[in-house]
């Protein structure tokens, strides 16, 4: 599979951001890739690097530091913002062979489900123009279906990566929170942040994982006695393909209720903002990013709506008199809800939920309601509360046609068993849109 | 009416690990402004702390000298506030649970409570160019680590006050946490003070006084803003609240800024920041690399060594001093010898405190024993030691070298008073005719023509029997 040279993917992919361009998945494409596609492609041939990834171009999130490029977070702030530093996940993937060529279109400061929020205006859906690919790693997920790149990486706070996946139908892995470093990152709930990667085919995002992760890979999961898996009530058709698919590796199928599912999206906005208020007073105006004559000035103008929406709400949970009215109650939710999954855990090897209850919506749609697009996130905030891993596969299509996703979540630190799940899915499936 | 003064102190002091408290920048005083700056400590877009364990150690080291309870779990929190010097808009500091809680430092008479010490990072400068009406910030200081301690308002006086600090700064300093210069700012003061009148258990409004840049600034802010807030209750008015600023050329305390009882710092724990664990094993550890502390030292020297009050109180001023001490009383088995020695001849030459470093600490002591064993005379051990002080050289070496050692033999020293005798015949002749008085002036003639180097005793000796029987035997 390295009989193409790094250097013509590298170009290949170069070309295809110029000719989807249309799609507003790429912010910056990065200079002197093509070289370091032919250093890369000696390092090859001197065989001092392999593995089916060596020599193959990836797309990065605009939240993701890279070294001489800007790195702007879909924001105006940082519009200018060139990182004088890589992110640890950029020096790995760099170290292991991968090209990094691009730096994609993300919600700003990876606040919104439909990446639509960012200054470079919305990402299009590869499956549908005027819907949206998904937020906020949706220039991540879109370059990934068309093809400029089999793999992209994003970050997932509170769905990021799982949902830009799902609606364009594609498998995402949000890894257990932690296990990928968020050096370089930039942050935006830093309890919850996570850098995950999106791909069309689960053993390249399984092969990645494992050269992002902290730790290397722990023993083959054991799969011999079958798994367990719990179903999120209320979803039942929604699974018949998924299960069916991979009845061989199930030991056991129950439906489950999840009695705190109900408090996962208020306590991780809450949160989530509370955070981002503190995370994001940074970008003052000072030191780098957007100038002005004033801290106020930048701020007013280097912040769209949605980002200054949760820098209030942020500020506002963790004033005086309200700290423990809500932010401290949203942590003590937030155990709570913890404590049921890993409660859960004891039963059950994993838990499958759905990724949205919708597939991709139209552009414009969820803008004029904040409140309803946080209410989307309520299947995927779930990992990001507990920190569980979760892989997002694609699975049935909904009324619009748009594909839909199925999370696969798991204990702590088991990626593995999500992944030779997803991998199993994937090798059966009879077909599926590439 | 009489007044009570209620102080209470807020102390921070920077500690004297070799990088910053979250990233591997150096920490270190006076080099060019953002030079000793990284992704971490400019607060740049992704990075991230990664907590400095030393920093940690030397606070609960500070904790357990100053007799407080660490906590077993302690949490860094986030301080939210916009300054230029803040990279990161917020501060990492600890609110909800501080390193260390409780704690007391003695006084003499009375013992300072201390309310809870805990860890933080330092901001950067601001540098202002009034001339040219612009600000510059130097951040090489931003991430410096620091310890916070906050005392009970057990304080009724500037010169208590005084006391606190300078028992503080010692103990600091020998344990090795920080080098608290106030000067430099690596120890810098708060005075929050109020004060009542005598009798009532009520606190009154307090300000905070800033920009203290010495303890004596200290005892006279206390002065002037004790006075200050008296008249302003006894002429009916109020005292606001607020922080005000230390006028080192006018004395006076100035108002900058009113303070808020609540001020909006929406503290929350860092979720950068593992949570600090300590067990019982490991405060064993840090304790068992504990010196003694200079409060436990100076008992020690007065108990048992029998030293003044005044010379021990001295002696445990700087670790450097208390160390000399113990070597050369090691040396000298003399206890009062050594420390005579520190306080007169040693101080006066070592004023500089820089000099220190260079100092062999086994010379004096080796240098009193060739004193007191009468190889050389007590003049002569002067002068080697300013060759000590001069060119660090080896006491009994020197003394070797260059044939300073005691004239003893009676012969020599009967032929320099034979010549004195002979040089002042006077002198001589009035003695003989009974005044006694000038024996002493032929004694000191004798020292003279022996350059100082001969036995006194010896002199005496072989002088008084000339006198009296006219003949050395």
């Amino acid at each position: 599979m390295n009989s193409i040279s790094s250097e013509d993917r590298v170009i290949r992919a170069i070309a295809d951001i110029d000719r989807y361009s249309d799609y507003n998945a790429v912010t910056s494409v990065f200079s002197d890739v093509e070289e370091r596609a032919r250093e890369v492609d000696c390092r090859i041939k001197a065989g001092i690097i392999k593995g089916r990834l060596a020599g193959m171009p990836i797309v990065i999130k605009d939240n993701i530091c890279v070294k001489g490029e800007i790195t702007s977070a879909g924001s105006a702030i940082l519009k200018n913002f060139v990182s004088p530093y890589n992110a640890t996940v950029i020096d790995r993937i760099i170290e292991a062979g991968l090209i990094p060529v691009a730096h994609t279109n993300m919600d700003e400061f990876a606040m919104g489900s439909t990446s639509e929020t960012s200054c470079y205006g919305p990402v299009h859906n590869p499956l549908d123009f005027n819907r949206s690919a998904g937020g906020s790693s949706g220039g991540s997920a879109a370059c990934v279906k068309l093809g400029i790149t089999p793999l992209a990486l994003g970050s997932d706070t509170g769905g990021s990566v799982r949902l830009p996946a799902s609606y364009c139908g594609l498998y995402g892995l949000k890894p257990t929170y932690g296990s990928v470093s968020r050096y370089g990152l930039i942050a935006y709930c830093s309890s919850m942040d996570q850098i995950g990667i999106i791909g069309s085919d689960v053993r390249d995002i399984s092969e990645l994982f494992e050269i992002i992760a902290e730790q290397k890979k722990q023993e083959v999961y054991s799969i011999s006695g079958g798994v367990r898996v719990a179903a999120l009530a209320g979803f039942d058709k929604r699974y018949d393909e998924f299960l069916s698919l991979i009845a061989p590796m199930v030991a056991s199928t129950e439906t489950v209720e999840l009695q705190t599912l109900k408090y996962a999206v208020p306590s991780y906005y809450v949160i989530a903002t509370a955070e981002a208020s503190s995370n994001l007073a940074r970008y003052d105006g000072i030191r780098y990013g957007l100038k002005g004559n004033s801290t106020e000035q930048v701020r007013t103008e280097g912040f769209g709506t949605e980002v200054k929406r949760r820098i209030m709400l942020g500020n506002f949970v963790l004033s005086h008199g309200y700290y423990d009215r809500y932010y401290q109650k949203a942590c003590n939710v937030r155990r709570i809800i913890k404590d049921e999954i890993t409660k859960l855990f004891e039963k059950y090897d994993v838990l499958i939920l759905p990724t949205s209850s919708e597939g991709a919506p139209l552009l414009g749609d969820s803008l004029d309601n904040p409140l309803e697009m946080y209410k989307s996130d309520v299947y995927t905030v779930l990992a990001n509360l507990t920190g569980c891993p979760c892989i997002t596969i694609p699975c049935g299509k909904d009324k619009n046609g748009m594909p839909l996703g199925l999370q696969i979540m798991g204990r702590h630190n088991e990626e593995n068993l999500l992944l030779a799940l997803a991998e199993c899915y994937q090798s059966r499936r009879a077909s599926y849109e590439l | 009416m009489n007044y009570e003064t209620v102080i209470g102190l807020e102390v921070h002091v920077e500690l004297l690990t070799d990088s910053k408290l979250f990233c591997s920048c150096p920490n270190s005083f006076g080099k060019i402004p953002n030079s000793l700056t990284c992704p971490i400590c400019m607060g740049l877009p992704g990075a991230l702390p990664s907590l400095n364990r030393r920093a940690v150690e030397y606070a609960i080291r500070t904790g357990l000298a100053l007799g407080g309870t660490i906590n077993p779990i302690s949490i860094m929190d986030r301080k939210n506030y916009f300054y230029p010097d803040l990279p990161k808009s917020y501060q990492i500091s600890q609110l909800y649970f501080p390193i260390c809680l409780g704690g007391a430092v003695d006084i003499g008479e009375k013992s300072i409570r201390i309310h809870e010490l805990h860890l933080e990072e330092d901001a950067g400068k601001l540098i202002h160019d009034d001339s040219a009406g612009r600000t510059f910030v130097d951040y090489n200081r931003c991430g410096v680590p620091l310890i916070e301690i906050v005392t009970e308002p057990d304080i009724r006086s500037g010169d208590e006050a005084v006391r606190f600090l300078d028992n503080l700064r010692r103990t600091l300093k020998f344990i090795g946490v920080s080098d608290c210069k106030i000067e430099e700012g690596s120890m810098r003061v708060d005075v929050n003070l109020s004060v009542r009148k005598l009798g009532s258990d009520k606190l009154g409004t307090r300000t905070e006084m800033k920009n203290l840049s010495s303890f004596k600034a200290v005892s006279k802010a206390v002065e002037y803003e004790s006075a200050r807030q008296q008249t302003l209750i006894e002429n009916g008015e109020i005292v606001v609240m607020e922080t005000r600023r230390w006028d080192e050329n006018k004395c006076v305390t100035i108002g900058m800024r009113p303070k808020e009882e609540a001020y909006q710092y929406k503290y929350f724990p860092d979720p950068d920041i593992e949570p600090i664990v300590t067990n019982e094993a490991y405060l064993t550890e840090v304790r068992s690399d504990m010196c003694e502390l200079p409060s436990v030292l100076k008992r020690k020297m007065i108990e048992e060594d029998g030293l003044p009050e005044y010379d021990s109180d001295i002696l445990t001023s700087e670790p450097f001093l208390a160390e000399l001490y113990k070597v050369t009383r090691d040396i000298t088995e003399s206890a009062k010898d050594s420390s005579n020695w520190i306080l007169t001849e040693f101080l006066k030459l070592w004023c500089n405190e820089s000099d220190w470093n260079s100092m062999r600490k086994e010379s004096l002591g080796e240098l009193i024993v060739l004193v007191n064993s009468g190889k050389i005379s007590r003049q002569t051990g002067k002068e080697v030691l300013v060759r000590i002080y001069e060119d660090k050289v080896i006491p009994a070496e020197y003394v070797e070298e260059n044939k300073l050692a005691m004239i003893t033999d009676a012969e020599i020293i009967g032929k320099a008073v034979q010549n004195v005798i002979e040089q002042n015949p006077r002198s001589y002749a009035e003695y003989m005719e009974g005044n006694k008085k000038n024996f002493g002036f032929l004694m000191g003639q004798t020292v003279r023509a022996l350059e100082n180097r001969g036995d006194p005793s010896v002199i005496r000796e072989v002088l008084s029997s000339y006198l009296d029987r006219g003949t050395f035997e």
